[in-house]
């Protein structure tokens, strides 16, 4: 069985519909990838599996249990952080007062809250730097980075990425999607939403592909990059 | 021993950096944890039996209009500057601490005692106690406090249910929820019928009395019981309550609400709840607020003065101050309370000036005097207390 199942979610905006009937399944310790373009329902889908939206219709499952229900904090309780998109980190809080706010559900010790950030700042070494200073004046890269680390230090098993890579330098883009294969290979499973097709399939091991709200394609990553329809809709080749 | 000589070279940084590690024993905690509570009982027993002394009566009563100020603006904080809403309701909170505890005092008053007059000791006397022949202590100092908790408390409850639509609501509609509250409450007050007097009251059930607060003439005729002392305890505590408040979970937790709820919301801290549990703390301590201002000397207390102008007061202090800020709201209360009390002379600009101040403070410094920083934050004392090193 796999780690999360999203079975015939439906997601309504007010009157608008934003998701028809989409289902998703993630196994434990994969990297799966959402691709689509703007307004596909990408982002929506993680909102429902975060409990940021509640869904019209369809479930969510984790691990087995129904969270579709559930208030978000009680999500995160049960090992799902959610990145959400345009990094949303604390501007006013010192990059240690963000990390912190990350540990809020695990109510660690002080030794071992040091030790977990200990452990996410290796992956990230220029946020222990920066410990002191404000997190609004981050650069968008590092942003980013902490967007991440704080949500790692409450020690997720899935970790929902809303489109790490948007509005970053390519070059800052590389060490981001290297840090994510690095996170998945610690025994993180990773359910990422992407525009950047190339670095997303590159990394993923399968991929699904929205368009309008509805699922319209799913494979292993290597074969939809070879795919010709996704290369020519997404990738601009062919 | 080789290393031996680099522990001698800096005995005092190592030695001080490794008592910092250790948790000092519990008598020691106990004792850093009671103390602030001391020092505010203590300064406000000088208060009580000095400020007359020291300041005359006319001052006295203005050190009184402070601590409630600060309470007020100390309160509203927590919902305006920690968790980022924007409540205008505020003198509702206070309006219904007020009429509680005034209830309670003069009804209760007559109960137990017989009559509606005042019944405290040295403590509770706002005239200069040295020539007050009353008991030291008497049931009045009970009640009075008892009465100001009631208030604190029913005050809380309408902060819950006024919190409640802060699930769904944002900035301005919330505002208009919270003013909407308010002048519910002073409305409400207003239909009901005369205090009753003396002999009148004997016989009447408790619930009939309740429609018995002066409705628009104001409630007449409650005992003065907001001496300095009362007033200064309760300023010891709001201001303590907001500080440990600040610098705990629940404080981080209204901070980050402030800071981005949705990113608050997926690293799971229940927005909802916490914006709820801002209003009812705010909500508690604007209630013990208004049972003192009940009870202060020179006030009488009527519903139409605790409108929405006195809500803009409040929010005026906290903006001035800098949102989040606790010393900054201290230093607003104050400011802004002098001040209209120091330009009565000039009493035709008083307002012009008034207005002025708060035009170029929101040109200069749109954040407020302090910001969220708190008065100790600031480069001065910083550099003071670590000793030359920046954090």
């Amino acid at each position: 069985m796999a780690l999360l199942e999203i079975h015939n979610l439906d997601v309504h905006y007010g009157a608008i519909q934003a998701l028809r009937g989409v289902s998703v399944s993630v196994e434990q310790g994969k990297i799966v990838t959402m691709l689509g373009a703007n307004g596909a329902g990408k982002s929506t889908t993680l909102r429902a599996v975060s409990g940021l939206i509640r869904p019209t219709r369809g479930e969510v499952r984790f691990d087995g249990k129904p969270i579709h229900n559930l208030p978000p904090h009680r999500i995160v309780e049960m090992g799902i952080s959610h990145v959400p998109e345009g990094r949303g980190i604390f501007p006013g809080f010192t990059v240690e007062e963000n990390l912190q706010a990350g540990a809020y559900v695990r109510k660690m010790s002080h030794g071992e809250f040091e030790r977990e950030r200990g452990r996410v700042t290796k992956l990230f070494p220029v946020l222990k730097e920066r410990l002191a200073q404000p997190a609004g004046t981050l650069s968008g890269g590092e942003q980013q980075m902490l967007a991440i680390a704080r949500a790692l230090l409450s020690k997720p098993r899935l970790l929902l990425l809303d489109e790490p890579s948007l509005g970053l330098a390519p070059l800052i883009v590389q060490v981001i999607f290297r840090i994510i294969r690095e996170i998945n290979q610690t025994g993180t499973t990773i359910l990422l939403v992407e525009q950047n097709i190339h670095m997303a399939l590159n990394a993923a091991h399968e991929g699904y592909v929205l368009e309008a709200g509805s699922v319209v394609m799913k494979d292993e990553a290597t074969k939809l990059a070879a795919n010709d329809d996704v290369r020519k809709a997404y990738l601009g080749v062919g | 021993m080789a290393d031996s000589p680099t522990t001698t070279a800096r005995p005092i940084a190592s030695i001080r950096a490794r008592t910092l590690q250790l948790t000092p024993p519990r008598w020691v905690a106990f004792c850093r944890g009671a103390a602030p509570i001391v020092i505010g009982v203590a300064l406000a027993v000088l208060l009580q039996f000095y400020a007359n002394r020291w300041f005359g009566g006319y001052r006295e009563k203005i050190l009184i209009d402070i601590g409630i100020n600060i309470i007020l603006a100390v309160s509203l904080n927590i919902v305006n500057g920690y968790t980022g809403q924007f409540s205008i309701g505020h003198a509702g909170f206070m309006a219904v601490g007020a009429y509680t505890a005034g209830f309670i005092m003069y009804y209760g008053s007559f109960w137990l005692f017989g009559d509606t007059q005042f019944h405290g000791g040295i403590l509770s006397a706002t005239t200069d106690p040295r020539g007050l022949h009353g008991p030291g202590f008497s049931g009045g100092d009970l009640l009075f406090p008892a009465a100001l908790i009631a208030g604190g408390l029913v005050a809380a409850l309408f902060g819950f249910i006024v919190g409640l639509p802060s699930l769904r609501l944002r900035g301005d509609y919330l505002a208009i929820v919270t003013l909407g509250f308010g002048e519910i409450v002073r409305v409400v007050i207003e239909t009901t019928g005369t205090v009753l007097a003396g002999d009148e009251i004997g016989g009447q059930p408790w619930y009939r009395l309740l429609n018995r607060v002066g409705g628009p003439m104001g409630f007449g005729g409650l005992p003065i019981y907001a001496s300095s002392f009362w007033v200064w305890v309760c300023v010891a505590a709001t201001v303590l309550a907001a500080y440990r408040i600040k610098a705990s979970t629940m404080g981080r937790a209204f901070l980050a609400v402030r800071e981005n709820e949705i990113a608050a919301a997926s690293l799971g801290v229940p927005i909802t709840r916490y914006k709820v549990r801002a209003f009812v703390i705010a909500a508690f301590f604007a209630g013990v607020a208004g049972g003192l201002f009940a009870h202060e000397i020179g006030n009488m207390l009527n519903a139409g003065e605790l409108g929405f102008l006195k809500s803009f007061d409040i929010i005026i202090m906290v903006v001035l101050g800098g949102m989040g800020s606790i010393s900054g709201a201290v230093v607003a209360a104050i400011v802004l309370t002098i001040l209209p009390e120091a330009l009565r002379s000039v009493s035709e600009f008083r307002m012009i000036a008034y207005a002025l101040l708060l035009i170029v403070m929101m040109i200069a410094r749109p954040q407020g005097l302090l910001g969220i920083h708190e008065m100790w934050d600031l480069p001065y004392f910083r550099r003071r207390r670590t000793g030359g090193k920046t954090a």
